[in-house]
């Protein structure tokens, strides 16, 4: 689960991390009072969006008065930011986090992750913080420096330290930036985090570390363990059909193709979804039919699918194997057609387990659908019906 | 002959009595695997499918001589599962179990300091010696005792490939799922020495995905020195949209992740034979080994 900004800063101001002072607001009129509760010279008003690059996309503005924090919210809220990260559709933002603004003398990158190479955790660091960060991490990876710790997220001072003063943090900032770095890791283990970073890490002129920005991720499989964190979980946008697939036991992602793709497992997922892109075709989501799901549950991911006028095509490619079994998927398709009024065409690929049955279920209910040997075959023949609109 | 697994192997159950734990058992043990026990705290001394139920696996092995545990437990318990077969050396331990919390791998790969035991997974469809020896959930249909050793990351795209490898007649050596976590048991690279060492195998194919570094890896060990064996692979995710999140756990990994073509790039560059799409597999292995 993804925290944004506000989110995350909430959860590791209470481990210690220093942070800007800051509220939340989801309206103009919100934002002034907000401000007015915040003791500053200037205000720094943010766009809360779940993807990054908001800054160079104007998604942070900076106002002198409470007057003009209203003026910076009215114009970024209800607007739709398109930066790197989000693609050209774009995210609205519905809230914008009010703080102060801080004078950076430096600024820096800094994250802990579980780096799944040693299974520990690990900081992350570079000299160059903010928009620039991604740049030059791509140009140049020596530029980011790590240092493992232990599996319970200690580090002796001194090593801490000379790693901090290697970046060329003075020695009178590297003791406030080692504390804050401590809370961070805490905050990691803590709340089963994989991710907390920090970008930009500010050094104020008094030699002060504090986090500018700030982004976590909670592993999706500890949150179960996690009740207090059950408030951001009701907050997290969530698409609704992405939500129901989920509750029926299949991975899925919405995308803004026209073919439909029906598939079992996370690695034939992604290869066919490559097959379609290479072959020129466009397809409509990403799935994932996991191994726990039954025929009524993934009927109910078919149903997205077969009421989404976009879709012109559904391509099925299943390997049956120990519980999902191809025949499985065929009575899944047939629950789904017969309560449909649209029924797309299907090109139907199924090998491994049940592989004939399912075909001969295909026909004797007579689904409209067109049988592929291969895999190749199957997604080629996707595509043509996908401009034609009909087998 | 094969790797891990073979004949001899004694394989005990945790997680026996649960439904998945009923259904794949039964099915392994009518494909031939040798199950000599099962594990069920609270329930020692019962049977189940016939076979012994032990209190803990360190019983278990005693009692019954195990050299390897397949795990089909759920998520909150599957991390002391795999610590308790670890440190009863429980041998070959294989986790189908999925969802299992990043931060409880840390505490597997602290028992797995110092140990015997070879862990594979979690998120895995286990180890498949075809017509020798199944731990874990793979489809056997269309599996063939032959010459290829296959890896992979995705089970479905293992069941596809040994469809294809039986399909020119090539078969498998053993077929395993290192698993779809970013933390896990064995990887790539372990699966690569191993299948080096075996006579059987006389290829071996790799099937990786965006993120991670196992591909890496691979290709860092690949590059140390002669290998005498074809390896063919295929990395899959090429045209995942990168604001989205895809497929395995393991696929989200800000850090150290390459692109699709980075990684086949590096394994190229260490002789690796790279299949263009899931259909050129089989094909491209069958021609590096038949001219």
């Amino acid at each position: 689960m993804y925290l944004s900004e506000y989110q995350a800063k909430e959860i590791l101001a209470q481990y210690g991390v220093a942070i800007p002072q800051g509220r939340i607001a989801a309206s103009a009129e919100e934002a002034e009072a907000r401000a007015r509760e915040i003791a500053c010279e200037k205000f720094a008003v943010k766009s809360q969006i779940g993807a990054g690059g908001r800054g160079l996309a104007g998604g942070i503005k900076f106002a002198a008065s409470p007057g003009a924090v209203r003026i910076a919210a009215q114009e970024l809220i209800g607007s739709t930011l398109v930066t790197e990260q989000t693609g050209p559709k774009g995210e609205k933002v519905g809230q914008v986090y009010v703080e102060a603004a801080v004078d950076a003398a430096a600024s820096l990158y800094a994250a802990v992750i579980i780096d799944p190479k040693t299974a520990q955790p690990t900081i992350l660091a570079a000299a160059v913080g903010g928009v620039e960060f991604e740049t030059l991490a791509a140009e140049n990876p020596e530029a980011v420096h790590s240092l493992a710790l232990s599996r319970q997220g200690e580090v002796a001072d001194a090593t801490l330290l000379s790693f901090l003063n290697g970046l060329g943090i003075s020695m009178a900032a590297a003791g406030s930036a080692a504390e804050l770095l401590r809370s961070a890791v805490r905050a990691l283990i803590k709340t089963d985090a994989v991710l907390v970073e920090i970008n930009p890490l500010a050094i104020t002129g008094a030699d002060q570390a504090i986090a500018l920005d700030a982004k976590m991720v909670i592993d999706g499989n500890a949150i179960p363990r996690h009740p207090e964190l059950d408030g951001f979980v009701r907050e997290a946008p969530v698409d609704d059909a992405e939500r129901i697939a989920r509750e029926n036991e299949v991975n899925f992602l919405k995308l803004d193709g026209n073919i439909g793709l029906l598939v079992n497992g996370a690695g034939l997922g992604l290869a066919t979804y490559d097959m379609v892109v290479d072959a020129g075709g466009r397809p409509a989501n990403f799935m994932d039919i996991r191994t726990t799901a039954y025929s009524f549950q993934i009927a109910r991911v078919i149903d997205l699918l077969v009421k989404d006028p976009a879709i012109k095509v559904i391509l099925v490619n299943i390997h049956g194997g120990g519980m999902t079994a191809c025949d499985t998927v065929a009575e899944a398709i047939s629950f789904a057609y017969s309560r449909s009024e649209r029924k797309p065409p299907i090109v139907y690929r199924a090998a491994g387990q049940n592989a004939d049955w399912s075909r001969t279920m295909m026909k004797d209910r007579r689904l409209p659908f067109e049988n592929a040997a291969n895999i190749t075959q199957a997604v080629n023949r996707a595509v043509v019906v996908a401009k034609q609109g009909r087998l | 002959m094969a790797v891990l697994v073979g004949k001899d192997t004694k394989v005990i159950v945790q997680g026996i009595t649960g439904r998945s734990g009923t259904f794949y058992t039964d099915s392994a043990m009518r494909y031939g695997t040798h199950f000599v026990g099962g594990v069920r705290p609270g329930k020692g001394g019962a049977k189940h499918l016939d076979l012994p139920i032990f209190d803990k696996v360190a019983e278990a092995v005693k009692e019954t001589g195990a050299n390897a545990s397949m795990i089909l437990v759920p998520a909150q318990n599957a991390t002391a599962a795999m610590v308790e077969a670890i440190e009863a050396g429980g041998g070959v331990v294989v986790c189908v179990t999925e969802r299992v919390p990043v931060h409880d791998m840390m505490r597997v790969k602290d028992a797995l300091k110092g140990s015997d035991s070879r862990l594979i997974g979690p998120n895995s469809q286990g180890i498949l010696s075809p017509g020798l020896c199944k731990i874990g959930v793979m489809s056997t249909t269309h599996a063939q005792p032959g010459a290829i050793g296959i890896v992979t990351r995705s089970a479905s795209l293992a069941s596809e490939l040994v469809a294809q490898t039986s399909g020119v007649g090539l078969g498998q050596s053993t077929t395993i799922g290192v698993g779809g976590d970013p933390i896990h048991g064995i990887g790539f690279r372990d699966c690569l020495e191993l299948f080096k060492e075996d006579p059987v195998t006389k290829g071996v194919i790799l099937v990786g995905e965006i993120g991670g570094t196992e591909e890496e890896e691979a290709a860092d060990y690949l590059s140390a020195g002669p290998y005498g064996k074809p390896v063919v692979a295929l990395i899959v995710g090429r045209h995942a949209p990168k604001e989205r999140r895809m497929g395995h756990a393991g696929t989200l990994s800000i850090f150290g992740s390459k692109t699709v073509e980075d990684k086949e790039t590096k394994l190229a560059d260490a002789g690796v034979l790279i299949a263009k799409n899931a259909d050129a597999v089989a094909p491209l292995m069958a021609k590096a080994l038949r001219g």
